[in-house]
């Protein structure tokens, strides 16, 4: 992120928590911007509020356009799946709306790996550069 | 019973006749990278036009370009139902060309393909933004469909209110676990198939009929 100061010492991790409040009123291209600008500079980005599947279908065109032989592989990207109990929330379908909103973390691909994934864990690995 | 509904009716016969006579509607083969959507498209083509859609291969990115063929006829129960298959890269969200090294490609070989590959992907995408009435996932029985990118995409199709059918593939391979993609994705109903011996392709010709027909 642009207004984040990165330490001298190269050997930690950075990890961006980005408020649903911040992301609010930002374009979609905003929000991508965001999120690889933070990738690209090998941080890991944590959104309190997820995408939308717009967002997610139009993040993962721009990290194709992006990725570069021996600088940048593209992203691995992680939210809770969707769970039964969401399928069949009677009071979200009566209101006519899904909750989409899941904490998602994503990463440089060549610096994190899912270890463990369900409905309620996201457990992750990540190395230094 | 009115004016309305006369009206409602109307339109709905004219919108049958527009998509169902006149245009093919068409349909992406979706999923991730080495599922067998070549495999598919070409035992489709094969078994209604003659001629296959494209090369299929066990490297990974096989298909870099989006490829369509037109007017596919496919005859259920007298009916017959003409669609445009549409076969598209493999999805995902990282492309690393010493993968390919892997395979005996050289350097530059592999970097062209790594390039084309995320062309492809970018494209896959767009079409499915744009361009596809109906989407055929295709999804690898023996490896764990529980993946971030099959939760996106199938996500992104839902979300468009596009009809999906989900294929299971490779059901001739001993590791194959149909049942895990039938947990894994309750909400939509799933065939099992072996596109490569085309095992079950009655029953996938029927539900495409089903869906897209």
């Amino acid at each position: 992120m642009a207004e984040a100061k990165h330490p001298e010492d190269e050997d930690g991790v950075q990890i961006d928590l980005i408020s649903a409040e911040r992301m609010d009123g930002k374009t979609t291209m905003e929000k991508i911007r965001m999120i690889l600008d933070g990738v690209r500079d090998n941080n890991i980005v944590i959104l309190e509020a997820g995408l939308t599947p717009d967002e997610e279908s139009r993040l993962i065109e721009v990290t194709m356009t992006e990725i570069s032989p021996d600088e940048f592989n593209g992203i691995e990207i992680e939210t809770y799946p969707k769970s039964q109990a969401d399928d069949s929330s009677l009071l979200g379908r009566l209101m006519g709306k899904e909750e989409t909103k899941k904490l998602t973390v994503i990463g440089p691909a060549n610096q994190i790996e899912t270890l463990h994934k369900d409905e309620t864990l996201i457990s992750a690995l990540v190395s230094r550069k | 019973m009115g004016l309305f509904t006369e009206l409602k009716d109307s339109i709905s016969r004219a919108a049958s006749t527009l998509f169902s006579e006149e245009d093919p509607k068409r349909i992406g083969i979706y999923g991730p990278p080495n599922a067998g959507k070549t495999t598919l498209a070409n035992r489709i083509a094969r078994d209604w036009t003659g001629d296959a859609v494209g090369p299929e291969s066990h490297v990974p990115h096989e298909t870099r370009r989006a490829r369509r063929k037109e007017d596919v006829e496919i005859e259920r129960d007298g009916k017959t139902v003409n669609i445009d298959i549409v076969d598209t890269p493999g999805v995902t969200t990282k492309v690393d060309y010493t993968e390919f090294l892997e395979h005996d490609m050289e350097k530059d070989d592999a970097v062209r393909r790594s390039r084309e590959a995320t062309e492809g992907v970018a494209e896959a995408m767009h079409w499915l933004r744009e361009d596809v009435d109906g989407v055929i996932y295709v999804l690898d029985s023996t490896e764990d469909p529980f993946t971030q990118v099959n939760t996106m995409l199938i996500g992104i199709i839902e979300s468009q209110d596009l009809p999906v059918l989900i294929l299971a593939n490779k059901i001739d391979l001993d590791e194959s676990s149909v049942q895990r993609i039938r947990n894994a994705y309750p909400q939509h109903e799933t065939t099992e198939l072996s596109a490569l011996e085309g095992d079950n392709m009655d029953e996938v010709y029927d539900q495409i009929a089903e869906y897209f027909g």
